[in-house]
C-alpha cells in the first residue's frame, strides 16, 4: 500500500466517526444550556472531551485545511467551555461571598480604607476652611438653587417631600450614589488618580456645604438631615475609594505578575466589596428618601437609625450577619 | 480553509490545545449595536404600554402631579431594562446576549471556560470607563490597541470575546465508502452542496452541481459519466460521487 492510499484509507475510516462528534456537540450544548439533568449525559461528557481532543489532534494532521478540522475545533472548544464552567448555585455563591470573601477583602483593604477615609476627611476640612474663609467660593461647589435656599435661611431639603414623592426621591438618590461609588472604584484604572479625584471632590463639596450652612445658622438642621443616611453613605464612599485605590496601586506597582494580570486580580478581588456596597446604598437611599427629609421624624430617631444602620454595615462587612466567627481571614 | 482570524491557544488537560478565534472591534461593535437596539426597543415598548394603561387612553405624557405610581410602574422598569440589560443577560445566558448571538460571538474566560458571574458583572461595571469620553471611545481605542482586542472591562474581568463558530457544518461525508477515491476536501464540498440543495434555486444548484461534477468526477474513474442533466439526475450523481458508487 503506497503512502497516498494509506492516507486515504486513514481519512475514510476517520470520517466514519462523524456521528460521534455530532452527538458529543449536541450533548455539550444541552449541558451548557442546562436543558438536561441526565447524569449519564454529564458522565459521557468527560469521554466526549477526550474523544474530541483525540480526533482533533488527528484532524489537524490528516485534514488540516478542511471543514472537518474546523468543526472539530468548534466542538472541542464548546466541550472545553462546558467542562470548565464551575457549578454555580446562587444561594451558596452569595453565602460564600458575604460570609467569607467580603471579610477577607476588607482585611486586605485595611490600609487603603484608612487612606481613603483620610483623603475624604482632609478634602472635607479643606472645603470647610475654604468656604469659611471665602464664602463666595460656595458657587464652585453648590448649585444656585441650594445657595438661594440657604441664603433665605432654610435648607434645600425642607418641603422636599411636597415636591417629590419619597419613592421617586429614593430611587433617584440610590441610583446616583451607586453610580458614583462604582465610578470611584473603576476610576482606579487611571492609576488611582480618578479615585483620588472623586474622593477629593466629594469631600470638598461636603465640607463646603457644611461651612455654608453653618454660616447661615443651619448646621444642626443639616447634620440632622445627614446623620440617618450619611453614616453609611460616606462609609461606602470610603470603601469604594479604597477598592479603587487598590486597583490603581496594582497598575502603578504591578509586581512580578505584570501590569494587566495585577490589574485583573485587584479588580476582581476588590470588586467583591462593591457587591456589599450596592445593597447598603439601596438602604441608605431609602432612608434618605423616606426618613431624612421627613420633619415628623424626631432627631433622636434620625440618630438611632443612622448609628444602627452603620453598625449593621460593620456586621455585614465582617461576615457576622452570615455566621462568620473569626475576625481575621482564614 | 485556513482560519484567517487571530486566535488564542489554551492548554487543556488532554494535551490538545483549544483554539479560540478572537473577535475584533467590528464584531464587538456589531453585537453592541444589535443589543442597543434590542434594549432600546424593549424599554420603549414597556414605557408605551405601561403609559397607555396608566393614563387609560392614548396619552404617553407623565401626570402633572408627582405621582409615585407613574415612576414605579412606568419609568423605573423602562430604565431598568435599558441600563441592566447586559448585567442581567450575560450571566443568565452564560456570556451571551441576543446581539452577541447574532454576531456569532460569546464571552469566554482566559482558560476557555464560561466566565463566572462576578467576572461578567465586573466586565459590565467597567463600561463606565470604556464609554468615556463619548461613544465608547476608551473601549474602542483599547480593543484596537491590544493584541486580543480587549476593552478595559475585559482586562479587569479576565475575559475575552471569541467567535462561537455556530455556523460550521457537521462533516457530511460519513457515509462514503473507504475505497472512494474522492479526497476529503472534495467530499466535503459535495456533501455541503447536497446539504444546501433544498435551500438553493434550481438554476444555482444545477450550475454548482455541473461545476462539481466536471471537477471531481474526472478524478473518480469508478464514477460513470453523467446520466441525466435534470435536477434529480444531478442530485443523484452527486450522491453517487460522494458514496463512491454509481448513481444508476
Amino acid at each position: 500500500m503506497n503512502a497516498s492510499a494509506r492516507q486515504h484509507a486513514l481519512t475514510a475510516s476517520f470520517m466514519q466517526r462523524a456521528d460521534l462528534w455530532r452527538e458529543a456537540l449536541a450533548r455539550s450544548r444541552r449541558l451548557a444550556q442546562g436543558t438536561t439533568e441526565d447524569a449519564g449525559d454529564a458522565t459521557r461528557m468527560a469521554d466526549d472531551y477526550r474523544l474530541l481532543a483525540h480526533d482533533l489532534a488527528r484532524a489537524r494532521r490528516l485534514l488540516p485545511d478542511t471543514r472537518t478540522r474546523e468543526y472539530l475545533e468548534a466542538a472541542y472548544a464548546r466541550a472545553h467551555a462546558t467542562l470548565h464552567h464551575g457549578a454555580w448555585r446562587l444561594r451558596e455563591a452569595l453565602l460564600r461571598l458575604f460570609r467569607d470573601d467580603i471579610p477577607e477583602v476588607m482585611w486586605w483593604l485595611r490600609p487603603y480604607i484608612l487612606w481613603s477615609t483620610a483623603i475624604l476627611a482632609l478634602a472635607a476640612s479643606a472645603g470647610y476652611a475654604l468656604v469659611h474663609r471665602y464664602p463666595e467660593l460656595i458657587a464652585l461647589f453648590a448649585s444656585p438653587d441650594l445657595i438661594a435656599s440657604v441664603d433665605h435661611g432654610r435648607l434645600w431639603t425642607e418641603g422636599l417631600l411636597n415636591i417629590v414623592p419619597s419613592s421617586v426621591l429614593s430611587v433617584q438618590i440610590l441610583a446616583n450614589n451607586i453610580v458614583v461609588s462604582l465610578f470611584a472604584w473603576c476610576a482606579g484604572f487611571f492609576f488611582g488618580l480618578g479615585t483620588l479625584y472623586i474622593l477629593g471632590l466629594n469631600g470638598l463639596m461636603l465640607g463646603a456645604v457644611l461651612a455654608f450652612a453653618s454660616q447661615h445658622g443651619l448646621r444642626d438642621q443639616l447634620l440632622t438631615f445627614i446623620v440617618a443616611h450619611g453614616c453609611v453613605e460616606l462609609s461606602v464612599m470610603c470603601l469604594a475609594g479604597a477598592a479603587g485605590a487598590a486597583v490603581g496601586e496594582a497598575l502603578v506597582r504591578p509586581g512580578a505578575a505584570g501590569r494587566i494580570e495585577s490589574f485583573r486580580v485587584a479588580a476582581l478581588r476588590s470588586g467583591k466589596l462593591l457587591a456589599a456596597c450596592v445593597p447598603l446604598l439601596i438602604g441608605a437611599g431609602l432612608i434618605e428618601g423616606y426618613v431624612s427629609p421627613n420633619p415628623r421624624v424626631p432627631v433622636s430617631a434620625h440618630v438611632v437609625i443612622g448609628v444602627s444602620y452603620w453598625l449593621f454595615m460593620l456586621l455585614l462587612l465582617s461576615g457576622a450577619v452570615f455566621g462568620r466567627r473569626t475576625a481575621a481571614p482564614r | 480553509m485556513n482560519d484567517p482570524t487571530p486566535g488564542l491557544s489554551i492548554d487543556s488537560d488532554t494535551g490538545v490545545e483549544v483554539s479560540l478565534p478572537v473577535a475584533g472591534p467590528g464584531a464587538r461593535a456589531y453585537a453592541f449595536l444589535v443589543d442597543w437596539h434590542v434594549r432600546a426597543i424593549l424599554a420603549l415598548a414597556w414605557y408605551s404600554v405601561a403609559a397607555l394603561i396608566f393614563n387609560g387612553g392614548f396619552r404617553f405624557r407623565p401626570p402633572l402631579t408627582n405621582d409615585a405610581r407613574w415612576f414605579i410602574w412606568v419609568v423605573a422598569p423602562a430604565l431598568a431594562i435599558y441600563f441592566l440589560y447586559h448585567f442581567a443577560l450575560e450571566p443568565a445566558m452564560h456570556g451571551r446576549t441576543p446581539g452577541k448571538r447574532m454576531a456569532g460571538v460569546r464571552i469566554t474566560a482566559r482558560d476557555g471556560g464560561i466566565p463566572s458571574a462576578g467576572a461578567l458583572l465586573t466586565r459590565n461595571v467597567f463600561r463606565l470607563i470604556d464609554s468615556l469620553p463619548v461613544f465608547y471611545g476608551v473601549g474602542l481605542a483599547a480593543t484596537i490597541a491590544t493584541r486580543d482586542h480587549l476593552r478595559i472591562g475585559d482586562m479587569a474581568a479576565g475575559t475575552l470575546l471569541v467567535y462561537e463558530r455556530v455556523d460550521v457544518l457537521a462533516p457530511a461525508v460519513a457515509k462514503r465508502r473507504a475505497d472512494n477515491p474522492l479526497d476529503a476536501a472534495a467530499a466535503e464540498i459535495i456533501g455541503e452542496l447536497l446539504e444546501r440543495w433544498p435551500t438553493l434555486s434550481t438554476e444555482a444548484r444545477a450550475q454548482l452541481a455541473r461545476q462539481a461534477l466536471a471537477r471531481f468526477a474526472a478524478s473518480s474513474p469508478s464514477i460513470p459519466a453523467a446520466l441525466k442533466d435534470d435536477d434529480a439526475g444531478l442530485h443523484a450523481q452527486l450522491q453517487g460521487l460522494l458514496r463512491g458508487t454509481s448513481a444508476t
